[in-house]
C-alpha cells in the first residue's frame, strides 16, 4: 500500500508541488523588505561605528591624551602625541585614526577613563581618495560635534550594563 | 586518432560555489574527477602569531574573524583556554549566557551553510528564506555586542555587558506607516530575552518550512543522496568531528561527551546519521536547528528566573565598572593596568575545546607567564574536512565537488588563519 502511495507521489511530483505551494504562499505574504537609504533597521545603542572625539558641554575637549586607547587598540590604529599647553593641562597635538586598519572592536571606548573617543553610529562612510579614511583629530572632533546628541543619548541607554 | 588525456582544471580561487578562496586543482576524465589537490592559503592572516605579539584580551577581536560565520564560538574556545589555565570559573549567568549565544551562532552558521548549499546546487529560495532568520539572530547579536558579525563580546571571567532590557525599534518611513511599524516591532516591545523567544517560538515553523522545501524534493536528493560518502572508519581516521562525524553515524558531541559551561545540566539530543552521505549530513543539521532551539528556550527560562553578575569581580582580570573607575583611585589603576599591560597568566599550557557548529574547534595556548600568550595554537575542523576533499569527490562528477564543498561547510577564515 505504501508502495503505491510513494509511486503516485512520485508521479504527480507531490513534493513539488508542496514546495511550490509554500513559495506561492510567501508571494502574497507581506515584504519584509528594507528601502534601504530611505528606511533603516534598528540599531542598537550599543552600535559600533565611525570613531568621533567628544568635548565637554563648556567646549573643551575631553581628551587628556592618557594613551590607554593608543595601548589598547589590537590592530595598532590610533597614533597619539600630547604636550602641555600654556594653561598647565595635557592635551592631544595630534590623534590620528587609520580607518582602514581599524576592527570595530570598541575598545578604544571601554577603555578611556573620560569618555572621549566613542564609536557613533554612523555606518555608511565612505572615503573617495587614498587618505580619506585617515582619520585626524580635527575630522573626530568635527565628528563628535555633529552626532553628540546621539552620542550621548546611546551613552545614556547603555549606562546601566557598563 | 586524437590522443586521450587527463586534462587537469583550475576551480576557483574566485569561484562563487568554492566558499571563499579555496582553490582546487582537479584532475579531470572527462566529467569525472581523478584527483583533487585544494590549495589553501590565500586567506592567511597570520592570526596565531598575532596573537603573541599582544596581550590576551586583545586577541579576542581576532577570534571572531577566523570562523567569521560563527563568531561567538571561536571566541568562546579563546576564553576558555585562558580561563582554564587562570583557573577561574566565570558566574553562572554568563556560563548561561554565553551557551545562548554559542547556540544561538550554531543556527546561524546552519542557516548561512543552509542557504549557501542550496544555492549552489540549485535551491535558490532557500538563500532568501535562510538570510530572512538569519537578519533576526543578527539583531540579538547586535543588541548585546554592538555589531551584527564580530562580538568581542566574550571576555576571560564572563560577558562584557548584560543582556539589554530593551530592543531598538523600526521607525515610521515614507515606506512605512504607522500600523506596518507597529507591526514590525510587535517583538521588541520586550527585553532580548522576550525577543529571542518570540523567534525560538517561531522557529521551529521555519525549519518545517526549510524541510518542506528541500527534504523530500526529488532533485536535491539526485545532488545529495550516495554523494560524498565517508564510512565510519574514515570519518575517524581522517579527523572529522562535529556533523561531518554525526553524520557518519558515530555519536559523538563535546557537549555531551566533555561538557563545558552548563551543557551538562541542559537537556538536549545529538542526532546522527546513517549513510554518511550529503543527503544524512543535511538531514543531521536540520535536526541540530531543532535541539539548538531547545537548548536556548532552557536559556531563557533559566536567565529570567536569574538576575546576577555577569563578569567576576575580579580586577586583576576584569576591568571595574565605569562607576568604580571613575570615583575609586584603586579601581582606576586596575582599569589603567588592565587595559596596557593587561594580565599575566601562570606558566603552564592547555588545551581547550568546544563543539563549535562545524566540529571541534580547539585552542591550545601555552604561557610562559608572561602577559602574551608564547604560543598559540588553533585547531581548525574545517582544515581536517578540506584535507579529505580527494577522497570524497574521487570517482564523481564535477558538479558533485560543489555538493561536497557544500556539505563539508568550509569557510576559510578558519582553515587558513
Amino acid at each position: 500500500m505504501q508502495k503505491i502511495q510513494q509511486y503516485f507521489q512520485s508521479l504527480l511530483l507531490w513534493e513539488l508541488v508542496k514546495g511550490l505551494q509554500l513559495t506561492g504562499k510567501y508571494l502574497f505574504k507581506r515584504k519584509i523588505t528594507i528601502q534601504y537609504p530611505e528606511e533603516k533597521t534598528p540599531m542598537s545603542p550599543r552600535f559600533r561605528g565611525l570613531h568621533a572625539l567628544r568635548r565637554y558641554p563648556n567646549g573643551e575637549e575631553r581628551c587628556i591624551a592618557c594613551k590607554l586607547c593608543e595601548a589598547v587598540c589590537p590592530a595598532v590604529a590610533i597614533t597619539i602625541d600630547s604636550e602641555q599647553r600654556e594653561d598647565g593641562t595635557r592635551r592631544t597635538t595630534r590623534y590620528d585614526i587609520d580607518l582602514t586598519k581599524c576592527i570595530f572592536c570598541g575598545f578604544c571606548e571601554e577603555s578611556c577613563p573620560v569618555d572621549s573617543i566613542v564609536e557613533t553610529h554612523v555606518f555608511e562612510y565612505h572615503g573617495e581618495q587614498r587618505g580619506d579614511l585617515l582619520m585626524n583629530k580635527q575630522k573626530l572632533l568635527a565628528n563628535g560635534d555633529k552626532y553628540e546628541k546621539q552620542i550621548a543619548e546611546a551613552r545614556e541607554k547603555d549606562s546601566l550594563y557598563r | 586518432m586524437p590522443e586521450i588525456r587527463n586534462m587537469t582544471m583550475n576551480f576557483g580561487p574566485q569561484h562563487p560555489a568554492a566558499h571563499g578562496v579555496l582553490r582546487l586543482v582537479l584532475e579531470m576524465d572527462g566529467e569525472i574527477i581523478e584527483r583533487a589537490d585544494p590549495h589553501i592559503g590565500l586567506l592567511h592572516r597570520a592570526t596565531e602569531k598575532l596573537a603573541e605579539n599582544k596581550p590576551y584580551n586583545q586577541s579576542i577581536g581576532y577570534m571572531d574573524r577566523l570562523d567569521y560565520v560563527s563568531m561567538m564560538c571561536n571566541e568562546h574556545a579563546y576564553v576558555l583556554a585562558i580561563e582554564k589555565l587562570l583557573g577561574v570559573t566565570p558566574p553562572v549567568r554568563a556560563q548561561y549566557i554565553r551557551v545562548m549565544f554559542d547556540e544561538i551562532t550554531r543556527i546561524l552558521n546552519h542557516l548561512l551553510w543552509l542557504g549557501s548549499h542550496g544555492l549552489d546546487i540549485g535551491a535558490m529560495t532557500m538563500f532568501l528564506y535562510c538570510f530572512r532568520e538569519r537578519e533576526d539572530l543578527m539583531d540579538c547579536y547586535e543588541a548585546v555586542s554592538g555589531t551584527r558579525m564580530h562580538a568581542t563580546y566574550y571576555r576571560p571571567g564572563g560577558v562584557y555587558r548584560d543582556l539589554p532590557d530593551s530592543m531598538p525599534q523600526y521607525q515610521t518611513s515614507q515606506w512605512k506607516n504607522d500600523n506596518d511599524v507597529a507591526q514590525l516591532n510587535a517583538n521588541r516591545q520586550g527585553s532580548l530575552l522576550d525577543y529571542i523567544e518570540s523567534f525560538t517560538d517561531r522557529f521551529p515553523t521555519c525549519v518545517d518550512e526549510y524541510e518542506t522545501l528541500l527534504t523530500e524534493n526529488r532533485i536535491w536528493k539526485q545532488r545529495t543522496v550516495g554523494i560524498g560518502v565517508v564510512t565510519p572508519e574514515r570519518a575517524m581516521s581522517l579527523g572529522f568531528t562535529g556533523p561531518m562525524l554525526r553524520g557518519s553515524g558515530i555519536e559523538w558531541d563535546l557537549r555531551k561527551k566533555q561538557p563545558y559551561e552548563v551543557y551538562d545540566q541542559l537537556d538536549f539530543d545529538i542526532p546522527i546519521g546513517v549513510n554518511g552521505d550529503c543527503y544524512d549530513r543535511y538531514l543531521v543539521r536540520m535536526e541540530e536547528f531543532r535541539q539548538s532551539n531547545r537548548i536556548i528556550k532552557q536559556c531563557i527560562d533559566w536567565l529570567r528566573a536569574n538576575p546576577g553578575p555577569v563578569i567576576l569581580d575580579d580586577h586583576k582580570i576584569t576591568p571595574p565598572t565605569r562607576e568604580e573607575m571613575k570615583d575609586d583611585m584603586e579601581s582606576l589603576i586596575h582599569h589603567f593596568k588592565l587595559f596596557t599591560e593587561g594580565y599575566c597568566i601562570p606558566e603552564g599550557e592547555c588545551y581547550s575545546a568546544v563543539e563549535h557548529p562545524k566540529g571541534e574547534f580547539g585552542i591550545y595556548l601555552v604561557s610562559d607567564g608572561a602577559n602574551k600568550p608564547y604560543r598559540l595554537k588553533i585547531r581548525a575542523p574545517g582544515f581536517a574536512h578540506l584535507s579529505s576533499m580527494n577522497e570524497m569527490v574521487k570517482g564523481h562528477m564535477l558538479s558533485d565537488v560543489v555538493a561536497v564543498i557544500g556539505t563539508q561547510d568550509i569557510v576559510f577564515g578558519e582553515i587558513d588563519r
